[in-house]
């Protein structure tokens, strides 16, 4: 199956590596290939009367695209000829909101972040906090043997979870990809899956395959995703040729899911009920280093670099992807109105039991570390385990009435 | 404007690999899109940069339902239509009646030639209303075009309607930028159009960079109304309450001619052949775009046992009075003629006279306690 692609993906391979370096950055221009009848339109239309009007938006995208950029980066394509203006339509027809500061763009594949960096880079440092990937180096440690503290009052926390996500080296993303691509990706995927053993075996599930009862299992596991209706995944064409292609899978225990070709090619899931963050993490690397190893055999790799990290969808998910989290419940500590703040501090974030964007059900709520890229997977669940304990202790002298201190903030790139 | 254009690099990849799976699927795009016509179309572009997976992209993304047959494929400009024959003839044919490749479309915008038409019963007939779309030669279609492409038609659009006097006299009202007021007033007046949420729309790209460059302009008289960068370049629409459907039409062809008038003077006419008539973005639109309909009281005759089958002879389509995939409330409905391709402006708008005129006249004979029977007509 590699060998059809591996001409393919070698000259991509090769014009990543040389833009990683540095060199090349400038892409591809439309060139002497286009017809006739493109450069005439790029004449008649200066990148003036095609930049966005933003004034009324409240994203990553908005804050940085200045016009000068847009002149710069309009007429670049990368290798597989997707555009700046692709990557943008997400954030040019979802102003966003007051209070939620979306990212407004999105990758269409591997070379998006270094031929459109000029936009990027802005992006980046705005969403992780200064993060500079032009000087900086993200680290990777995938050693959950490091993490110390992991294992939760099961009074207060009911279910832990870690995700993250994957990209195929060689293939496009989501927003960009063909129908023969997505199925690749899947194909790359699903078999890599099948080596999995022991208490990661298990099984596949194709969404336009799947028979009811298959369905409604999966649904009452929580692990079903269906056909993005946010008009932020919807408008970034991530919705494209529903269901072809999408799928999940899990191992026999349902401890371990992946889900393929939704918002990113893969999606790693680990997660177990009760507080047993240390084992939900070691299952979770373990996996994610099988994963890999079965499709190296094959000669495919995981889109990585070091000034990114792991290459994801949104530039959101740069770096380690992942989303450390708990199901806890904090009755005190939620009504206390120091509660934004201790989050705040610890660089952790509150969600509905439902996920991103839904309200808390009563006292339970969806902890999780808010950064992902410029520190490691092991750092940021170390953080998340050092926060939910420092939670779960506020509650508890809560419960004594106790006083509570708000922690001092984590430090970061900067403020 | 280069959007999903990266057909070089997907040709490396297998037709089998890249054919979509209709298999669920009931539009006229799955029913026509063999391997073989993908195969042959899947390496051409039109020179803007429209592929056939752009084309497509809607009808896959919507498997349809298994009583209403949508179209399934959308045109991103003007050469589409030529570059993707093989595709889009068969559609046609199957959408229009056979309509073939050879066939030749009459366009009739005389209003003088409709016979009859004032005189729809208004105890009846509650309105009146013609609508059709405009394409401006030299712009890609609302699936392909730019912000900079959009732009540039709103700009020639509004200098054109601003050029227009008497009765055509009015105002432009750009969706991002009028008040709250001229929204409100514009809601009352069944005028203001929305965001499209129907994914037949989204799906093909119609709703980017929404409000940008798109707008309503509409006469003092609130008789003659435009819509721009919505499904089409231009939408025209002419309407008045009550019956008096060659008044409607006579404001429709003078209008519309008015206004090509001034685009041809500016070197952008109609998009318009001898085969296909008007080109729109929609297929299903094409010849005369023309939908020619009223807002008819008919309780007793909608749930006659013969209602679908005196529609179909008549030539005529119903809908609910909220528009296309609505119902109908209180036993008004929408009829209009079904027919765009194959026959002219006169021709489909006098089939909605004659067949309006018809049917009242059955309601009124039903609520005599009447048997219509020996009024149904023969297939027109």
């Amino acid at each position: 199956m590699a060998s059809s692609f591996t001409r393919l993906i070698s000259k991509r391979n090769t014009a990543v590596l040389l833009a990683g370096l540095g060199a090349g950055t400038a892409g591809f221009l439309l060139s002497e290939n286009s017809s006739l009848a493109a450069e005439a339109k790029k004449k008649l239309y200066p990148p003036s009367s095609d930049y966005p009007d933003l004034r009324k938006h409240n994203n990553c995208m908005a804050s940085a695209l200045t016009p000068a950029i847009y002149a710069k980066l309009r007429d670049k394509v990368t290798p597989n000829n997707w555009t700046l203006d692709q990557c943008i339509q997400t954030g040019v027809d979802n102003p966003g909101h007051p209070f939620i500061k979306t990212v407004g763009c999105v990758a269409g594949d591997e070379e998006s972040y270094e031929v459109f960096a000029e936009l990027f880079d802005l992006i980046i440092k705005d969403r992780h906090n200064g993060y500079d990937p032009r000087v900086m180096k993200h680290p990777t440690d995938l050693d959950a043997s490091k993490i110390t503290h992991g294992m939760f009052d099961e009074n207060y926390v009911l279910s832990s979870r870690v995700r993250t996500g994957r990209s195929i080296r060689g293939l496009s993303l989501p927003p960009a990809c063909s129908r023969a691509e997505r199925r690749e990706v899947e194909r790359v995927v699903v078999t890599a899956l099948a080596g999995l053993k022991g208490d990661l075996a298990g099984h596949y599930y194709s969404l336009g395959d799947m028979t009811e009862k298959e369905q409604q299992q999966l649904i009452d596991d929580h692990f079903l995703f269906d056909k993005p209706v946010s008009p932020l995944l919807t408008c970034a064409f991530m919705a494209r040729d529903w269901p072809d292609a999408r799928g999940i899978w899990h191992n026999n225990d349902k401890t371990f899911l992946i889900w393929v070709n939704e918002e990113d090619h893969t999606r790693v899931i680990s997660m177990e009920k009760g507080g047993n963050m240390k084992r939900v993490f070691e299952r979770f690397c373990n996996g994610l280093k099988q994963v890999e190893h079965l499709i190296q055999e094959r000669g495919w790799e995981f889109m990585w670099n070091e000034r990114l990290g792991y290459v994801l969808t949104c530039p959101s998910n740069l770096g380690t992807g992942l989303r450390a989290g708990v199901h806890v419940r904090l009755p005190k500590l939620s009504k206390d109105p120091r509660f934004s703040k201790i989050l705040d501090n610890l660089r952790l974030q509150k969600r509905g039991t439902g996920g991103v964007d839904t309200a808390a059900t009563g006292d339970t709520f969806d902890i999780s570390n808010l950064d992902r890229l410029g520190k490691s997977e092991v750092e940021l669940v170390q953080l998340l385990v050092d926060g939910v304990n420092y939670l779960i202790e506020c509650e508890k002298r809560l419960e004594k009435g106790q006083e509570i201190k708000i922690p001092s903030p984590i430090v970061q790139f900067r403020k | 404007m280069t959007k999903n254009c990266h057909n070089d690099y997907k040709m490396k990849f297998s037709r089998d690999d890249e054919y979509p799976d209709l298999t669920q699927h009931n539009n006229h795009m799955a029913k026509v899109l063999s391997k073989e016509i993908y195969d042959k179309l899947r390496s051409k572009s039109t020179p803007s940069g429209f592929t056939v997976d752009d084309v497509i992209q809607t009808g896959v993304d919507n498997p349809g339902h298994p009583f209403i047959m949508t179209v399934g494929c959308v045109a991103g400009d003007e050469e589409s239509y030529e570059v993707f024959k093989d595709l889009l003839d068969p559609i046609i044919s199957d959408r229009h009646g056979g309509y073939k490749p050879t066939d030749k479309h009459k366009t009739d915008l005389n209003f003088e030639n409709l016979k009859g038409g004032d005189d729809l019963d208004p105890n009846y007939v509650l309105s009146s209303r013609v609508r059709t779309g405009r394409s401006i030669k030299g712009f890609t279609l609302p699936p392909h075009n730019s912000r900079g492409e959009r732009r540039a038609i709103q700009n020639l659009s509004i200098e054109a309607l601003a050029s227009l006097e008497g009765e055509f006299k009015g105002k432009y009202y750009p969706l991002d930028g009028m008040t709250d007021a001229e929204q409100e007033q514009l809601i009352a007046d069944h005028f203001l159009f929305d965001k499209p949420v129907s994914p037949l729309l989204t799906c093909a790209g119609m709703a980017r960079d929404w409000p940008d460059a798109r707008g309503i302009w509409h006469n003092d008289n609130k008789t003659f109304l435009v819509w721009v960068n919505e499904e089409d370049h231009l939408r025209v629409i002419s309407m008045q309450k009550g019956g008096n459907m060659k008044e409607v039409f006579r404001r429709f062809c003078v209008g519309l001619q008015k206004i090509e008038e001034i685009f041809k003077k500016h070197n952008h006419g109609f998009m318009w052949n001898e085969h296909l008539g008007y080109i729109l973005t929609c297929p299903s639109n094409l010849g005369t775009g023309l939908r020619g309909g009223v807002h008819v009281k008919l309780p007793k005759l909608s749930t006659h046992a013969k209602f679908e089958e005196i529609l179909t002879r008549l030539r005529l389509q119903k809908r609910g009075t909220g528009g296309v995939d609505t119902a109908s409330v209180g036993g008004v409905f929408d009829i209009s003629n079904a027919d765009r391709l194959g026959s002219s402006e006169v021709d489909q708008v006098q089939l909605v006279v004659d067949g309006v005129k018809l049917m009242v006249e059955m309601e009124k004979k039903l609520e005599k306690g009447e048997s219509i029977d020996g009024m149904i007509p023969a297939q027109k």
